[in-house]
């Protein structure tokens, strides 16, 4: 009874991305404000719906609704909503909306065509340090994609005012310095995340199978993206790597972010694939 | 037939070591004309000195001034002919009348349509007003000028470019510093398009303006005006450390600043972006520079592409000032012409000669009608004889020549005494 509830809260929500992925295509091209707002609240009931649906999913399991591939996808999705509302009350930032109402419907369209097979219940997935560990990563990660979004529109505009030929999205998208700063806050406030949600992993790594740490693909591809963004945040402040460069580095650490969430699951192994099979 | 002749170097001629080598402050003017009116092939001068150009227009009466004027320069300012005289443009009757008319319309500037022109054209013409070097042709010139220059300003488009590439560096600045009002702008050369800019700029507020310009004094007194801060031409390599904007239009030979003081600068400061605005031609900022991360330079005719009104409809504007210019110049012409003695005369002749026989042939089919033809015939010889007889003595006058008096001076009176001028006047 509380899947399906679920599972059709989580459809919904997804028309919602959807609607709100047009009306975010519309604001591209005709730049009325009045849809750029609207698109917006559709987010925001998008998410809302969505947290509904897994909170449903998740009494029905009585755990964390992320015991297989399309929970996980569709929690991911919900991370990645919930940190965009935080990130566009804090910036002003409103072509973030379109990078991330696209990334919501693909994902959310993946977890519901991709098969939901119930796995049994895994008693090793529970516990504080589980809860923990799971919410700082996917926030953590959500927060870094958004880093990556605001670092795309970063290079765009800036592609645009280096060739000296200001095009489309010269007058679509805010200052280089804005944008800079969204990503900018976006990485340290996603890194900090991240860095919590793997320490918090190590120590229910300590707990289930008492050892911090067991050369499993996850955690090596998990601790490469943490080292890319310490490095970047390193060099930010002692040899100013911002702009460009620094869009670019949220980028190869959002795929990094991105192969270690699905790719070393699908491809690699590890102790992790149980939980996305 | 006066001789008007245009001498000067100006912004596509000379590097702008040798144009303030050869600038003259307001005194300089004043003390100059003082002395070169003294000369007697110069009937007429005035001098024109901004920091992209320094002209001198003036009237001669026998050859040889242009030579005089060299030497006069060369004294004066202590450079040696040979360094200048290449740069040096002579341009002649129809064809100085057109450059002052252009340069008047600001045709002939850095930056085309950048009004500040105007204003210093009329000082230097207040200037020879005082000093009583400019009379009938330069007078009728400068005024003739200014009322182009009006008609080119209201009737096309042209002032409407330099406000429109100005309003295009800040909308540009606008999209890559989130904040106008924490940035520092530097200003390299003190010339008239960067007072436009920067007028432009202070309507956004920006923390802090610096001029740096090669004559320390030009320099100070812009930084007054805008509240800044004063530099040294050598300062401006280190203050590239923590200024935000730099707007250049010194227009030296070669550039100001090179890609590899950026390169160190950058580094200094951390990467933060840095915003080259390069309105000089030839240019002042290595192209090279755009290459480096974080640093975006655009030159003017970045500018202009990124004004979105098409470059067509502007050369519409271009080409209806030339025609105003072109106008004028026409006119002009047609009154100096008619400043000789024999179309004067011929001209007062033909006047008096319209008016005798109009009168007469009023009266006579009128209240005289009824006299016989050979009658009507005396009469009509009768008042021509007394017009004739009127004129006799003006024309003798104006006829007069030679002697150290000026022709044109009494030709004009004359002309305007019995306006003669009528059409051209209107």
């Amino acid at each position: 009874m509380a899947i399906q509830t679920g599972n059709t809260l989580l459809q919904i929500a997804f028309l919602f991305y959807v609607s709100s992925l047009a009306g975010y295509l519309l604001f591209l091209v005709r730049q009325k404000e009045q849809i750029q707002k609207i698109s917006f609240y559709l987010i925001a009931i998008g998410v809302g719906v969505h947290f509904a649906g897994m909170v449903f999913s998740g009494a029905a399991i009585r755990s964390l609704p992320v015991q297989n591939l399309v929970q996980n996808l569709s929690m991911a999705a919900l991370a990645l909503g919930v940190m965009f509302l935080y990130v566009r009350y804090k910036f002003n930032l409103k072509m973030l909306g379109l990078f991330t109402a696209m990334i919501l419907s693909v994902t959310m369209l993946a977890a519901l065509l991709l098969p939901d097979t119930q796995a049994p219940p895994n008693e090793a997935l529970k516990g504080i340090w589980f809860y923990c560990h799971i919410i700082l990563i996917f926030a953590g990660d959500a927060t870094l994609g958004l880093a990556c979004g605001a670092g795309i529109l970063y290079l765009l505009q800036e592609k645009g005012i280096k060739d000296r030929n200001p095009g489309f999205f010269f007058k679509r998208l805010p200052s280089l310095d804005f944008l800079d700063t969204v990503s900018h806050a976006c990485i340290t406030t996603g890194f900090f995340l991240l860095t919590l949600g793997l320490v918090t992993g190590f120590v229910y790594a300590k707990v289930l199978w008492g050892k911090f740490w067991s050369w499993d693909f996850k955690e090596l591809f998990s601790m490469g993206a943490w080292l890319v963004y310490a490095v970047l945040l390193h060099l930010r402040l002692y040899a100013g790597w911002r702009g460009r460069k620094s869009a670019i580095m949220t980028i190869v650490g959002f795929g990094i972010i991105v192969f270690t969430f699905l790719g070393v699951n699908l491809v690699l192994g590890g102790h992790h694939q149980e939980f996305t099979k | 037939m006066p001789n008007i002749i245009l001498i000067g170097i100006n912004h596509k001629t000379a590097p702008v070591a040798l144009r303030e080598k050869l600038s003259f402050s307001e005194e300089e003017t004043l003390a100059a004309l003082e002395i070169l009116k003294q000369h007697p092939g110069i009937k007429e001068i005035l001098i024109f000195s901004t920091c992209n150009r320094t002209e001198i227009l003036y009237v001669a009466t026998r050859s040889g001034t242009v030579d005089a004027l060299i030497t006069f320069l060369s004294g004066c300012k202590q450079v040696s002919p040979s360094e200048f005289v290449p740069a040096l443009y002579i341009l002649r009757k129809d064809e100085a009348i057109r450059h002052l008319f252009r340069v008047a319309s600001s045709l002939d500037s850095m930056m085309v349509g950048e009004p500040q022109i105007l204003g210093q054209i009329k000082q230097a013409y207040r200037m020879a007003v005082k000093a009583g070097t400019s009379r009938v042709l330069l007078n009728r010139m400068m005024h003739k000028s200014f009322s182009v220059a009006k008609k080119v300003r209201k009737e096309t488009g042209i002032g409407d470019n330099a406000v429109s590439i100005s309003y295009a560096a800040i909308e540009l600045a606008n999209k890559i510093f989130s904040d106008l009002s924490t940035k520092t702008v530097m200003l390299l050369g003190a010339g008239e398009m960067a007072e436009l800019a920067v007028d432009h700029l202070i309507s956004h507020d920006v923390k802090q303006i610096r001029v740096s310009n090669r004559t320390f004094e030009n320099a100070v007194s812009l930084a007054e005006r805008f509240n800044g801060q004063a530099l040294g031409f050598e300062e401006r390599v280190d203050a590239l450390t923590d200024v935000d904007i730099i707007i250049s239009s010194t227009g030296a030979a070669e550039y100001v600043i090179t890609a590899d003081q950026v390169r160190k600068a950058m580094k200094k400061r951390k990467y933060r972006t840095l915003f080259f605005i390069d309105i000089a031609v030839p240019r002042d900022i290595d192209p090279k520079i755009n290459e480096l991360s974080n640093v975006y330079v655009y030159d003017i005719d970045d500018l202009k592409t990124v004004v979105s009104s098409n470059i067509q409809q502007r050369e519409q504007e271009t080409v209806k000032a030339e025609r105003f210019v072109s106008e004028a110049v026409i006119k002009f012409r047609q009154w100096l012409d008619n400043l000789a003695i024999v179309p004067t005369i011929k001209a007062l002749n033909d006047k008096m000669t319209a008016i005798v026989d109009m009168e007469c042939d009023k009266t006579l089919s009128s209240h005289l009608s009824h006299l016989p033809e050979p009658d009507k015939d005396a009469l009509r010889r009768m008042t021509q004889a007394i017009a004739s007889r009127v004129m006799h003595d003006p024309i003798m006058f104006l006829k007069h020549t030679g002697g150290h008096r000026d022709d044109s001076l009494y030709l004009n009176v004359a002309r305007q005494l019995f306006n003669l001028d009528m059409l051209e006047n209107q």
